[in-house]
């Protein structure tokens, strides 16, 4: 039963991604992309990453995506004006691509992926997770902190009509 | 135990990511659109986010899903900063086509 829902969820989400390569106007892609997300997220609420589960839905369908989608209108870019690549391109793309998918498969196949016999359920909790974010990794939690402010200031910089030092 | 640890190997975990991965890749190199561009990006990040939280459930050790939020960080930092020059490059050459963008090719 588990297993099938999760090669479920796997095969929409490829067909979602594909979709969202595929779609030629740039806001179905988005929304292609967005069903992607939820996918995934479903995937991490399997996982018992419950956590991450609800940071990646506010994250990535709730900001990111939204950012995409508010550029998107703001460029008026809703239709699909996009100059297509040769078919020659498109060609040697996709056998560039599954190539590096068979360079994947060749490389892990003989890794030994043993893990312990019965790993701790409740390791994706918000509470354990809180607990290692605040105790093992306080200080690079601080740093994202940093980050996010030079990120911040380096967006409005870079958005500026002229800047005048 | 989780059920999905039973019923589910790691494996299955490794080669849907590498799939979604590879459709990033995909992605990246046949659109010319700058904002398809960057959410193929978004794709990968996702796919590799997805495989360390795998192999975090597996181990049973939080160290994975520590390692999967700062991903996610600076992604976001990422799509901001990077939907920020995208803007200002369609101010200067009014497209997002990335193929424009040869100045700086040999």
């Amino acid at each position: 039963m588990t297993l099938a829902i999760f090669i479920t969820l796997a095969i929409l989400s490829v067909l979602t991604a594909l979709m969202m390569v595929f779609a030629k106007n740039p806001v179905h892609s988005v929304l292609y992309l967005i069903l992607t997300f939820f996918l995934i997220a479903a995937q991490y609420i399997m996982l018992n990453a419950q956590f991450l589960a609800v940071v990646h839905l506010i994250v990535y369908a709730g900001a990111i995506m939204v950012l995409f989608l508010f550029v998107l209108m703001l460029l008026n870019l809703n239709q699909d004006s996009e100059p297509q690549k040769s078919v020659s391109w498109k060609f040697s793309g996709a056998i560039a691509a599954g190539m590096l998918f068979v360079t994947f498969i060749g490389a892990l196949k003989g890794a030994s992926l043993q893990g312990p016999e019965s790993p701790d359920p409740q390791v994706g909790l918000v509470k354990n997770l809180g607990h290692a974010l605040f105790t093992d990794f306080v200080v690079p939690f601080e740093i994202a902190g940093i980050l996010f402010l030079s990120a911040m200031v380096g967006a409005v910089l870079v958005g500026k009509r002229d800047i005048k030092l | 135990m989780l059920d999905i640890v039973r019923s589910v190997p790691i494996e299955y975990y490794l080669m849907y990511s590498s799939i979604l991965f590879c459709i990033g890749v995909f992605g990246v190199l046949i659109r010319r659109n700058a904002i398809i561009v960057l959410m193929c990006i978004e794709l990968m990040l996702n796919a590799v986010n997805l495989l360390l939280a795998a192999f975090s459930t597996y181990l049973g050790d939080a160290q994975g899903q520590i390692m999967v939020f700062f991903i996610m960080v600076v992604a976001a930092a990422e799509a901001a900063v990077g939907l920020g020059i995208l803007v200002m490059v369609y101010r200067n050459t009014k497209s997002t086509d990335i193929s424009l963008l040869d100045k700086l090719r040999w």
